[in-house]
């Protein structure tokens, strides 16, 4: 889950549409049948078009025993002061989130919104576009996740959907564990402008427990760029943990096996950041504030744990 | 899944009744219970809804409920009509020298089937079961106060 500068749904089909082109047809003349690269293209394509519609919620109710097992068996999953989400009408919830491509954050708080509000109640997550092309895609899209983009939060919003941020990204799920209780959004402010643009409040989500389920070593900045896969794959980290089964896990591309943390998830309450910060608030401010706040929140919560997993 | 328990109260069972059927009592004597709002303008009754959540593993589940049987000092029942499957059942019924039994009838079903329903039943069934023991203890406690209370006055 994260937020990204990632191409949308519209960006693609506004390109294709100046290309002269159709989404769906073969674009380089005459071939009856599209290219192989062409189908894959396409495929990818539609995995990351981020059609609120694919939101399935009878599929999410049918999908939630496996959920709710594996969030309270496996992760223990506690979820504090859901009340304080306002009850209806549009809400962009900001959270912290750990435990590299496993976050078990997210299953725990997508379980507690769907469960405390009903699967009636439109909620989307923002996720990282590798997400959305991983075999899980598939599976996340009926769930409401979508690919994290301004536009296609707006989007949500403006549906009078609840909306779930995790602005630190691929960054902060990969922070080492030595910073485990620590809120990083790597300076991303895109949340901020999204709330004032939509007018909606934000409601900061503060979680403890994700960064125990492996051992977090680095992001991997240098890593990446000794292999040079900055230049060759427009990567510019590549994360190392220890997790099982692979003992060392270099990109963590196939996911890994997470520890049975305990996860604990505090809802805070709802910031109005118009009401708060005036007319024309001061973005840098909003970014220091809240993530101030949140990381009081975080100190508190990790300041009720007494051992790492156990909680 | 059925989830059955029962109680004895030393204490008329217009006063039991009294008791389960007022709304603002169930955030008191039901363990477990983080969200009870009367949905709606009917308070009591047949025809009443009720938003409710229990705490049962790492979520609140519940959703919004509805009076579907209503015999005055006798049984009330309840089915959901958003949330998770669930019918209820209170009966009541007189055992003589003051004293009532009750019994609690409580079915719910996940939605979707297949081995991960069926799990979830079977481990919500340990926590539920729990919060309905306990509930029913609150429950006998207070309306006994109660009685107390009436036979005093």
């Amino acid at each position: 889950m994260a937020e990204s500068g990632a191409s949308t749904a519209t960006d693609e089909r506004q390109r294709q549409s100046q290309n002269g082109g159709d989404p769906g047809s073969p674009r380089d003349g005459g071939s009856e049948r599209p290219s192989l690269l062409r189908r894959f293209v396409d495929e990818l394509q539609s995995r990351l078009t981020a059609d609120l519609d694919d939101r399935d919620p009878d599929y999410i109710r049918e999908n939630l025993s496996l959920t709710w097992l594996v969030a309270s068996i496996w992760f223990r999953g506690e979820v504090r002061n859901m009340e304080r989400i306002p009850e209806e009408g549009p809400v962009l919830l900001v959270g912290n989130h750990s435990g590299g491509n496993i976050t078990p954050d997210t299953i725990v708080f997508t379980l507690a919104f769907n469960t405390y509000f009903g699967v009636e109640r439109p909620f989307y997550q923002l996720a990282h576009n590798l997400v959305l092309t991983s075999p899980v895609g598939p599976f996340l899209r009926k769930f409401g996740t979508v690919a994290a983009s301004h536009e296609n939060a707006r989007k949500a919003l403006d549906c009078d959907a609840a909306v779930l941020v995790y602005p630190g990204g691929d960054w902060e799920v990969n922070r080492p564990s030595w910073e485990a209780n620590k809120i990083d959004f790597a300076g991303r402010k895109g949340f901020i402008k999204l709330a004032l643009d939509a007018g909606v409040p934000i409601v900061p989500i503060v979680s403890v427990g994700g960064q125990e389920t492996a051992i977090f070593l680095t992001h991997g900045e240098r890593l990446a760029k000794t292999l040079r896969l900055d230049r060759l794959l427009r990567l510019k980290t590549l994360p190392v943990n220890l997790s099982l089964p692979w003992i060392v896990n270099v990109g963590d591309f196939l996911g890994h096996l997470p520890l049975p943390a305990k996860i604990t998830v505090q809802v805070m309450e709802p910031i109005d950041l118009r009401e708060r910060y005036g007319p024309a608030p001061d973005t840098q401010r909003i970014y220091e504030d809240v993530t101030g706040l949140m990381q009081d929140e975080l100190d508190e919560l990790a300041a009720e744990r007494r051992l790492p997993v156990v909680g | 899944m059925r989830i059955e328990q029962k109680v004895t109260v030393d204490a008329p069972r217009r006063l039991v009744w009294e008791y389960v059927t007022e709304p603002a009592n169930y955030p008191v004597f039901i363990d477990g219970l983080t969200r009870w709002d009367v949905a709606g303008d009917r308070h009591k009754g047949l025809g009443a809804r009720y938003r409710m959540l229990i705490r049962v593993g790492a979520a609140d589940v519940g959703g919004l409920i509805e009076i579907v049987e209503w015999q005055p000092e006798g049984d009330m029942a309840w089915s959901s009509v958003t949330g998770v499957d669930q019918r209820g059942r209170w009966r009541l019924r007189e055992l003589g020298d003051g004293r009532t039994r009750v019994t609690f009838r409580f079915a719910y079903g996940v939605a979707g089937g297949g081995f991960p329903a069926l799990i979830a039943e079977r481990v919500a069934a340990v926590s539920l079961n729990r919060r309905f023991r306990l509930s029913l203890i609150n429950l006998k406690r207070a309306v006994e106060e109660r009685g107390t209370e009436v036979a005093t006055a």
